[in-house]
C-alpha cells in the first residue's frame, strides 16, 4: 500500500479565522477519499491546499514521495473538478478538455485522440464541438471530469462536483463516479458536506470538524461506530441519549448512540427477548418519507428516540395514525453505543 | 356562490402596455428626434454643397465633400494623423488600464475595491478644460514639470504637439478604459484561474489563454470610449497641440465658412466607429461570454 498524499501538521488561517487546524492525512494509493465536514470546517481548504490554489501557514504536503508544499499548482501531478466546474467558456468542449495537454505540448494526433478517448468515456462523444453554456450541469460536470482525466494525475480532487446537480441525477453521478474511479485507477480524493453522498461512495471517509480531521475510517466505521458525538450527529440521525436520561434508560451515564434503523416499535408492553431492550415510550411525532416511516418518540423514563422503520408491512396510513400511541422500543443492546 | 369581480384598483396591472408606454416615451422621443434625428441630418448635410458665390448651403447631391477630404492633403493628413493618435491613445490607456484593473480587481484586498473605484473615478470630478490646462503647464518646453523632471536625463519634454496631445488624451481617458475592464476582471471567476494553472498552466498562459479571450469585449468597451473620444477631441489638440491639427479642429475651422464640408468631416470618425464595431463582431469574440 503505497501512500499517494502524505500531509502532516497542515494549517491554515484566515485573518482571525483558523481554517485548519493541525491535519494529519495519508492518502491510499487508488483509494477514495471523502474529507466530509459541515461548511467552514476546513476540508475543502485542504483540498485547495493539496491542489496548490491555497498555501499552507505550516505544514507540509508530500505527492507521492516529493514534497510538493511550496510548488505552484502548474507543476503538481493532481487535477481538480471545481464545484461550479469552471469550463472555459470562450472554448469548445473538445478545446476546454485538450486544454491541458495543450499547455504541456502534447503532440495535436495524440492530444485530440486522447481527449475523444476522454470525451468517450463521460459518453459524451458527439458534444465535442459545443459550447459549454449549450450544455446541461450534468454534461458540464462529466466535461469537467474529462477534462481533468485527460491527463491522467496521480490524484484527483473533486471540490463538491455534485453540489449544483438536481437529487435525480446526483445519485446517478454517484454510482458513475464510483464506476469511474474504479476504471482508471486514480486515487479520488472527493469534498463534500452530504453524508449520504460519502457513506455511498467512499473507500474511506475523514469527518471534518473546526479544522480538524475527528474520524477517519471506512464508511461503516465511521457510521457504526462514531467516535465522538459530533460524528454520532453528523453522519446518520442524531439519536443520542446523555447523562441522566441515560442512565434512566440504559442504566449509563454518558452519551450513548443508539441508531435509528435499529429500533424496533411494538405494541405497549411487548416484553424484551434474551439480548434485548425494552423501553415503553409515546408517540410524539410521525413522518412518512415515501420508503420508510420516521417516528420520534418520547420515553417514558426521559429522552427523545428517533425510529425508522420501512413501509413493508403496515399500511402507510395506519402509521400516520399512530401520533400519541403508546409504544415499546426494542433494540439489541449491543446497538448502544459509547461516544465520549 | 357568487363571484365578485375586484375592478376599483390595478388599472395599471391590467394595462401593461400602457405601463411600457409611460416608461418609454420620453426616452425614445429623445433618443429618436433629438439623438438620431441630428445623426441624420449631419448625414444628410455632409451631401449638400455650399455655394461660392453667397456662401449658402445648396442641397444638391454629390460626394464632393468626402473627395475634397481625401485629396487635399492638409485635410488628409490629419485624417491620418488623428486615427493614430486615437490607436495610440487606446493603446496606451490598455497598456496601463490592463495590469492596473487586474491588480484592483484580483490582487489587492477586497475591501480595497471601493476606494480605487474611487481613486480611479477622482479625475473626471475636475473639469475637463481644468485638467488640459493643467497639462499645458506640465507639457511646456522649458520650464514645465516634464522638462524639468528630464533636463537631469538629458532629455527635452515632449512640448506641446503630437505626443502632447497623446499624453494628454491618455491621461483624459484612461478611467473610460479602467472601469470595463476592472468590471470584466471582477466578473472573472477565481476558479477560472484556478483551472488553468491546475491544468498546468504557469501564469503568463493563464493571462493569454483565458483572461485575455475573457476580458475581451471589457477591452472592446473600454476602446470604443477612449477611440471614439480621442477621434472626436479638438480642444486638447488647441490647447497642448501647438501647430499640430485633428480633425475636430477641422471641422471648427469650416463650419462657419462650409457647414456641408464640416458635416463630412464629422461623419468620419462615426464611419470609422461603425467599421470598428463590425470588424470585432466579426471575430466573435463577443459571443458566448
Amino acid at each position: 500500500m503505497n501512500t499517494a498524499i502524505r500531509v502532516r501538521d497542515l494549517r491554515r488561517t484566515f485573518g482571525t479565522v483558523v481554517a485548519v487546524d493541525g491535519v494529519d492525512l495519508d492518502v491510499i494509493d487508488g483509494e477514495f477519499l471523502t474529507l466530509l465536514g459541515p461548511s467552514g470546517s476546513g476540508k475543502t481548504t485542504v483540498l485547495r491546499m493539496i491542489a496548490g490554489f491555497e498555501r499552507p501557514d505550516a505544514g507540509t504536503i508530500e505527492l507521492d514521495g516529493v514534497d510538493v508544499t511550496s510548488a505552484p499548482p502548474y507543476a503538481r501531478d493532481v487535477n481538480t473538478v471545481f464545484q461550479d466546474y469552471a469550463l472555459f467558456p470562450h472554448m469548445s468542449v473538445l478545446e476546454n478538455i485538450e486544454y491541458g495537454l495543450r499547455v504541456k505540448k502534447v503532440p495535436k494526433a495524440e492530444r485530440r485522440a486522447r481527449a475523444m478517448e476522454a470525451l468517450e468515456g463521460v459518453r459524451l462523444a458527439d458534444l465535442g464541438d459545443r459550447a459549454p453554456s449549450q450544455l446541461s450541469g450534468g454534461q458540464r460536470q462529466r466535461v469537467a471530469l474529462a477534462r481533468a482525466l485527460v491527463n491522467r494525475p496521480k490524484v484527483l480532487l473533486l471540490d463538491e462536483p455534485l453540489g449544483a446537480l438536481d437529487l435525480k441525477l446526483r445519485e446517478q453521478m454517484q454510482v458513475e463516479l464510483k464506476a469511474i474511479q474504479r476504471d482508471v485507477g486514480i486515487t479520488f480524493v472527493f469534498v463534500t458536506h452530504d453524508q449520504d453522498e460519502a457513506l455511498t461512495m467512499s473507500d474511506r471517509i475523514a469527518v471534518f470538524n473546526e479544522g480538524r480531521i475527528v474520524q477517519l475510517g471506512t464508511p461503516a466505521e465511521i457510521y457504526e461506530f462514531p467516535a465522538s458525538e459530533f460524528v454520532a450527529g453528523f453522519v446518520g440521525t442524531s439519536n443520542l441519549l446523555r447523562d441522566e436520561t441515560a442512565r434512566a434508560v440504559l442504566g449509563n451515564a454518558g452519551t450513548w448512540s443508539i441508531r435509528p434503523e435499529k429500533i424496533r416499535i411494538s405494541a405497549a408492553g411487548t416484553p424484551a427477548s434474551s439480548g434485548e431492550r425494552a423501553v415503553a415510550g409515546t408517540v410524539r411525532e410521525v413522518i412518512y418519507v415515501g420508503m420508510s416511516t420516521r417516528m420520534v418518540i418520547d420515553l417514558a423514563p426521559g429522552g427523545t428516540l428517533v425510529a425508522v422503520e420501512q413501509n413493508s408491512g403496515r399500511h402507510a396510513d395506519e402509521r400516520l395514525s399512530m401520533r400519541g400511541e403508546h409504544v415499546t422500543l426494542l433494540w439489541n443492546t449491543e446497538h448502544e453505543y459509547s461516544v465520549n | 356562490m357568487t363571484t365578485t369581480t375586484a375592478t376599483h384598483r390595478g388599472f395599471w396591472y391590467r394595462h401593461p402596455g400602457l405601463r411600457q408606454g409611460g416608461l418609454l416615451t420620453a426616452p425614445m422621443a429623445w433618443l429618436v428626434v433629438v439623438y438620431l434625428g441630428s445623426l441624420a441630418a449631419l448625414f444628410l448635410t455632409a451631401f449638400y454643397q455650399v455655394d461660392d458665390f453667397t456662401g449658402q448651403v445648396v442641397r444638391s447631391f454629390s460626394l464632393k465633400n468626402f473627395q475634397n477630404l481625401f485629396t487635399t492633403s492638409a485635410y488628409y493628413q490629419s485624417v491620418f494623423r488623428t486615427i493614430s493618435i486615437a490607436v495610440l491613445v487606446t493603446v496606451l490607456c490598455l497598456v496601463i488600464a490592463v495590469p492596473l484593473a487586474f491588480f484592483m480587481a484580483r490582487v489587492a484586498p477586497r475591501s480595497w475595491r471601493p476606494v480605487m473605484v474611487a481613486l480611479v473615478l477622482t479625475p473626471l470630478w475636475a473639469s475637463y478644460l481644468v485638467k488640459v490646462y493643467a497639462w499645458r503647464s506640465m507639457l511646456q518646453p522649458d520650464t514645465g514639470v516634464i522638462a524639468w523632471f528630464l533636463k537631469p536625463l538629458g532629455l527635452g519634454g515632449p512640448g506641446y504637439g503630437y505626443l502632447g496631445i497623446v499624453i494628454t488624451l491618455t491621461y483624459l481617458w484612461l478611467p473610460y478604459m479602467i472601469l470595463p475592464v476592472y468590471a470584466g476582471l471582477t466578473r472573472l471567476p477565481d476558479s477560472m484561474l484556478d483551472a488553468s494553472a491546475d491544468l498546468g498552466a504557469h501564469s503568463g498562459r493563464t493571462f493569454r489563454s483565458i483572461v485575455i479571450p475573457l476580458i475581451f469585449p471589457s477591452v472592446v468597451a473600454g476602446s470604443i470610449f477612449t477611440f471614439s473620444l480621442s477621434l472626436g477631441d479638438y480642444i486638447t489638440a488647441q490647447i497642448v497641440g501647438g501647430k499640430v491639427t485633428m480633425l475636430g479642429n477641422v471641422v471648427q475651422q469650416t463650419y462657419v465658412t462650409n457647414l456641408p464640408f464640416a458635416a463630412a468631416v464629422a461623419t468620419l470618425p462615426v464611419i470609422i466607429i461603425l467599421l470598428y464595431l463590425l470588424a470585432v463582431r466579426k471575430t466573435g469574440a463577443l459571443e458566448n461570454v
